[in-house]
């Protein structure tokens, strides 16, 4: 094993792609469960059976639609602005891959060497630059397909896209400033330290989603990751019954595929961000098992095994909170209804930004307030601020609500499915009219 | 060729054919795509300097948000091939071609003459101190010694998107 770490060790370019293989591979190849993953849970949340012929469970049934999709013929329409219409899938689908280059997997032994493929020193913003790139395949599809539907996913792609991206980019600050580095790896080592700053919970470690601020920014992440991936409820750019299929309408065969596997690409590796950024990274359970051990010698045993899985076996815990984040989107999909364009907006900008930007005033206020009465007091402030604030916000929207138009908001009302004897009101006794 | 100066040219003379494709093309989107073209290079630029956050800031900024926003009115716009409309003996393009070869003149002084051949940059470039670049280091130089000038410009950026909500917001209340 030596010599593996001789080659790896060496600063040079042969190291630096053995450990973009290492990043890249696993992700192509998590798009075939990916998309088995998809069509089966959302048959079963939608009652029917799903693809079940292709193979066991229908296992195969990824390769076969992806096999069949690549043989169609392709068609190039005579209007296209040709460059662009063939920048536009390569656009769509390199970003989600080299996304995740600064993301580790692991960070014990030889994890240390193969992971991550470049530890940047910026890592949340090269995700959010990379993933602004990410937006011109979009725009560029819609564009050069020369056709008008297309042009108008385009258009909400790029509206969509713009504004999800600012209200992303507030709640990772948050992160960034309770961590005090751009780093995903220092990211994920702060969410290994106790929990809360607070020396006697040791034993549980500050998963950024455990803290009051880190939830807020969490809900804000996951919604601008939904609509980033342009996944339901947010698919407005591909709504197919208002624009055929939005920006690829004009696509097909090998160019379509590309779209498509870019999406799922993109769901996997902002999943992966959301893992590493907020829960806690390539750890499988919230717990610091040396300090268990220290605390309950009894469970010795089990803190050594535990610790041994958790260390060694980092890459699959990743990858099976990524397949968590994967249930929340195919669950959402199959839940909520596609938002309006004007709810979209509101969403982004009234809703998700200010929250956004209030967690990040209550991370500050927190770092202030730990630096001057200590973890404990520190963590007290804040979730009293919290507090405050969430009752205040809860009383400026109501009032907002009030004044604005009911299709404003967005809500659903549940219909009982028994049918209720319907009372037909008595027709008023006509009068005589006059006396005649 | 010198190594170093082998890759800086590269890198600097695609960005300066990109950035006469966002004046050349007829067509709106090529143009814009060129200037992203141009942003993403200097981007390229500023990492060989090892401006890490200024790099990744140019693309999220620029590249990511601002082009973005130039596309989507483009599209709206829907802007054909028109026939350029060129006054002959224009006195102001007279004087804008002037001013323009001045200035592309003062900087092209800036930028070549340390690269002539007894330069010492070319041979023997310094290497940038430890933690050059990095988010600690910009900021820590913007929130205290350059702190006034920091609040300064982002009082100017408040005003001015208050300034254009009043004038986007004609029917006031």
């Amino acid at each position: 094993m030596g010599w593996i770490h001789d080659v790896l060790a060496a600063k040079g370019v042969f190291a630096a792609l053995i450990r973009a293989v290492l990043w890249a591979v696993p992700i192509l190849l998590l798009l075939i469960p990916a998309i088995w993953f998809e069509r089966r849970l959302l048959a079963w949340m939608q009652d029917r059976r799903g693809p079940n012929r292709v193979g066991p469970f229908g296992l195969l049934q990824p390769i076969a639609d992806i096999t069949k999709l690549l043989f169609k013929e392709e068609v190039i329409p005579d209007g296209v602005d040709r460059f662009t219409y063939v920048l536009a899938p390569v656009l769509a689908l390199m970003p989600p891959i080299i996304l995740g280059a600064g993301i580790p997997f692991g960070a014990y032994g030889v994890y240390k060497l193969l992971t991550p493929v470049s530890d940047l020193s910026v890592g949340v913003l090269y995700v959010l630059g990379i993933s602004s790139i990410g937006v011109y395949g979009l725009v560029l599809a819609g564009y050069s397909g020369n056709n008008k539907y297309s042009l108008m996913g385009g258009l909400r792609a790029s509206a969509q896209l713009i504004s999800y991206e600012l209200a992303m980019g507030m709640s990772l600050a948050c992160i960034v400033l309770a961590t005090g580095s751009l780093n995903f790896t220092s990211i994920v080592r702060s969410q290994e330290q106790p929990l809360w700053g607070i020396s006697s919970l040791s034993w549980l470690q500050n998963w950024n989603v455990f803290t009051p601020f880190g939830f807020l920014a969490a809900i804000v992440f996951v919604v601008c990751m939904f609509a980033e991936t342009n996944r339901p409820p947010f698919d407005l750019p591909e709504a197919e019954n208002e624009l055929i299929a939005g920006y690829h309408t004009e696509y097909s065969s090998a160019k379509f595929v590309s779209f498509l596997m870019g999406e799922y690409f993109a769901m996997l590796v902002y999943g992966t961000v959301f893992a590493t950024v907020f829960l806690g990274g390539y750890n499988l359970l919230p717990f610091n098992w040396d300090t268990v051990e220290a605390h309950v010698p009894a469970l010795g045993g089990l803190c050594h095994f535990m610790a041994w899985i958790s260390n060694n076996l980092a890459p699959l815990w990743l990858i099976g909170k990524v397949a968590a984040t994967l249930f929340a989107y195919i669950w959402v999909r199959a839940t909520l209804p596609r938002l309006r364009y004007d709810q979209l907006m509101n969403l982004g900008w009234r809703t998700l930004l200010p929250l956004a930007v209030a967690d990040l005033v209550l991370v500050a206020i927190w770092v202030l307030a730990v630096s001057t009465y200590g973890a404990g007091w520190g963590m007290v402030i804040a979730v009293v601020l919290m507090l405050v604030g969430l009752v205040v916000y809860v009383n400026i929207v109501s009032v907002g609500r009030r004044k604005s138009d009911p299709l404003a908001s967005r809500s659903v009302t549940m219909v009982s499915i028994a049918p209720e004897r319907v009372v037909i009101p008595e027709p008023a006794e006509v009068q005589p009219s006059g006396a005649g | 060729m010198n190594p170093n100066l082998f890759a800086f040219s590269v890198v600097a003379i695609l960005s300066v054919l990109s950035a006469l494709g966002v004046v050349f093309f007829k067509n709106a989107v090529r143009s814009a795509l060129s200037l992203v073209a141009t942003f993403a290079l200097l981007s390229v630029l500023y990492l060989t300097l090892d401006a890490q956050l200024l790099a990744w800031t140019q693309l999220v900024v620029y590249a990511g948000a601002i082009m973005v926003l130039f596309l989507f009115v483009i599209m709206v716009l829907n802007l054909s091939k028109q026939p350029a409309l060129i006054e002959r003996r224009d006195p102001k393009l007279m004087l804008a071609t002037l001013l323009g070869f001045g200035f592309a003149g003062i900087i092209g002084v800036q930028v070549v003459t340390p690269l002539l051949p007894p330069s010492e940059i070319v041979k023997d470039p310094v290497l940038a101190p430890n933690g050059f670049g990095q988010p600690q280091a910009i900021g820590m130089a913007l929130f205290t010694d350059y702190g006034y000038p920091f609040e300064a410009i982002s009082v100017l950026l408040l005003v001015g998107i208050v300034g254009s909500i009043l004038l986007a917001k004609r029917r006031l209340r």
